[in-house]
């Protein structure tokens, strides 16, 4: 019994962080129609600076203060979205989609290589805050109090990401630039800004994700591009350009991976991507995706 | 304009390892090996207008086809690599297409990116299988029926193996002219422009899109093969996404709206590439930064560009 409660928290620990990377992926997509091949990139730079910031630069501060610098993973991403967005992907939104996959690409191969000149090959982490709040019991196991941390900024996140867009005059607008742009603009929405603002939050959960997995794992090169294929199969499931969707999707890949890895760990992966197939075939928007 | 190219293009490729040294043949029979590749690949971005993110699953399907054959099978003859190669990927090219012929836009991209990624975890996974990471060595092949007259791989390379390579390039590209000549590939082009009236002049659009997919898998299939002896080990890095990421790239540097632009994007991106390795650690970057000015300055790509050059120039001449 015990061990399914293990289980239980290991596959919400995997959801939370894969729905901080999908859902900025998603809500990029809903409102910018732009598939962002360099948000799992975001999602390491996020690992990235708060590894550096923890074990480097304030290293032997007080734990309490370390745990406030967690933050500042997902500022830098969302800083690095700011810039890119006006600079980079704006004059693509008109362009034809082979052209937005294509400058993205590039800008992966960019963030790639940034990441190693900032940061050398070798990796690095920020173990001193997974260890120090320890363990607790669950039944006769030991489980590490970190993990329900990340658990709970996920769910956090989520909930956050659902009042800022459904309770919000901001949300508002947001959702109407979404569904329809020209009219938005016709209406006196600042769409640029708009834009801006979405793919800045997009960046912050990316980089969030990073920042909440680096105490537990370390921010390794390579790190973005394995997470964003993940990230994909999350949206695709659920449907891209939809919350709800990216938080489902998450929950199912989450599920599927804790019990991919003890029954069937050959083809785990394997697995994953066929349910992303599958739901495709069936249902070619995802589970909660407009066909718009 | 490009027949007529052919003929001292093609003399010129004969006699060109007679001038250069094998090293240099070697990296060239590589752009072209990836040229058939991206020639594959143009047909469905280029002609039928569907843009696959998940071409490495068809090139690594050909390699892995001739990696098993050599382990399992103990096969050394090439003409059987390429046929085992054609096979397999006729089967998975089948299968995949199937699927994703249903989709255009950037659903058709995303579903051929998924199923690629099936294939490369597989290939990851099962490593007593596919070697894992380690992958699979794959020694010098018998060409037609003959085994290499040298022992030094090098000369062979650059000799025998690249003439072979050389014929089954040139084979590929007198084929896919023919397609995209024929009234099929006139139909894949009226569904790329307007798919709409496509289907109102009764062209049955699903299977066309189908056919394409098949060929243009079928012709990625057989670079992975031809790739294999020339790389002497095939690794899931060609089946990961960032592979099918390059394929597009030397398609677009070329100029995807044309015949030839595919093929001279993959020979001068391999050279850039190979150059880029060689000289800087952050040669991703370079790649990166001229893939993004590429796609803002000059998104015909190389052959699209010359040709819009000679146009103008033809313009002003005639004034």
């Amino acid at each position: 019994m015990d061990i399914l409660v293990v289980h239980l928290f290991n596959a919400l620990l995997y959801a939370s962080v894969l729905f901080l990377i999908a859902g900025g992926l998603s809500l990029i997509y809903g409102v910018m129609r732009i598939v962002n091949l360099a948000h799992g990139n975001l999602y390491a730079v996020g690992a990235f600076l708060t590894a550096s910031a923890v074990s480097q630069w304030f290293a032997g501060s007080e734990s309490a203060f370390l745990y406030l610098l967690l933050p500042v993973g997902a500022l830098g991403a969302a800083a690095i979205g700011a810039v890119l967005e006006p600079t980079l992907l704006r004059p693509f939104y008109r362009r034809r989609e082979e052209y937005q996959l294509l400058v993205t690409f590039g800008l992966l191969m960019i963030l790639e290589d940034l990441i190693r000149f900032v940061w050398g090959p070798y990796p690095i982490s920020a173990t001193t805050l997974f260890s120090k709040i320890g363990s607790m019991k669950v039944g006769e196991f030991f489980y590490p109090r970190y993990n329900l941390l990340v658990i709970a900024v996920g769910a956090l996140a989520a909930l956050f990401l659902w009042a800022f867009i459904y309770r919000t005059k901001f949300g508002v607008v947001l959702r109407a630039t979404s569904q329809d742009m020209r009219r938005a603009a016709a209406l006196g929405v600042n769409v640029n800004l708009v834009y801006v603002e979405a793919f800045t939050i997009g960046c912050f959960m990316a980089g969030l994700g990073g920042a909440m997995i680096v105490p537990s794992q370390s921010a390794v090169l390579g790190m973005g591009v394995d997470a964003l294929v993940l990230a994909f199969i999350v949206v695709v499931t659920g449907g891209l350009g939809s919350l709800e969707g990216a938080a489902v999707g998450a929950l199912i890949v989450g599920a599927v991976r804790e019990i991919g890895v003890t029954v069937f760990p050959e083809i785990e992966l394997a697995v994953l991507y066929l349910i992303a197939a599958i739901v495709l075939l069936i249902r070619p928007a995802g589970l909660f995706g407009r066909t718009t | 304009m490009t027949a007529a190219w052919a003929v001292p293009i093609a003399v010129l490729l004969v006699l060109l390892p007679r001038a250069i040294n094998p090293y240099q043949t070697i990296l060239l029979t590589y752009g072209l090996v990836m040229a058939i590749a991206a020639l594959g690949f143009n047909l469905l971005l280029g002609y039928t207008g569907l843009l696959s993110f998940g071409h490495s699953a068809y090139f690594g399907v050909g390699a892995y086809a001739v990696a098993f054959m050599v382990k399992y099978l103990h096969v050394d003859s090439m003409e059987l690599f390429l046929l085992g190669a054609i096979v397999a990927s006729i089967v998975i090219t089948a299968l995949f297409g199937y699927a994703c012929v249903r989709y255009t836009q950037i659903f058709f991209s995303i579903l051929t990116l998924a199923l690629s990624q099936v294939l490369w975890s597989l290939a990851f996974k099962f490593f007593w299988v596919t070697g894992g990471t380690d992958g699979l060595r794959v020694p010098t092949p018998k060409l037609m029926g003959a085994a290499s007259s040298s022992e030094d791989k090098i000369h062979f390379l650059a000799t025998g193996y690249y003439y072979y390579v050389l014929a089954v390039f040139a084979v590929c590209v007198a084929l896919m002219w023919l397609i995209v000549h024929s009234p099929f590939g006139k139909a894949l082009q009226a569904i790329r422009d307007n798919e709409t009236r496509a289907r109102f002049v009764g062209i049955q659009i699903r299977r066309y899109r189908f056919v394409a997919f098949l060929v243009s898998g079928v012709f990625t299939g057989i670079a992975g093969a031809l790739w294999v002896p020339l790389n002497g080990l095939t690794t899931p890095d060609i089946l990961y996404w960032p592979f099918s990421g390059e394929i597009v790239f030397m398609t677009v540097l070329g100029g995807f709206r044309n015949f030839t632009g595919p093929i001279v994007g993959a020979v001068v991106f391999n050279y850039l590439k190979t150059y880029a390795v060689g000289h800087t650690v952050y040669w991703q970057a370079l790649l990166g930064i001229i893939l993004v000015v590429l796609v803002l300055v000059l998104p015909t790509g190389i052959v699209g560009t010359i040709g819009l050059l000679r146009a103008r120039a033809r313009k002003k001449t005639s004034r």
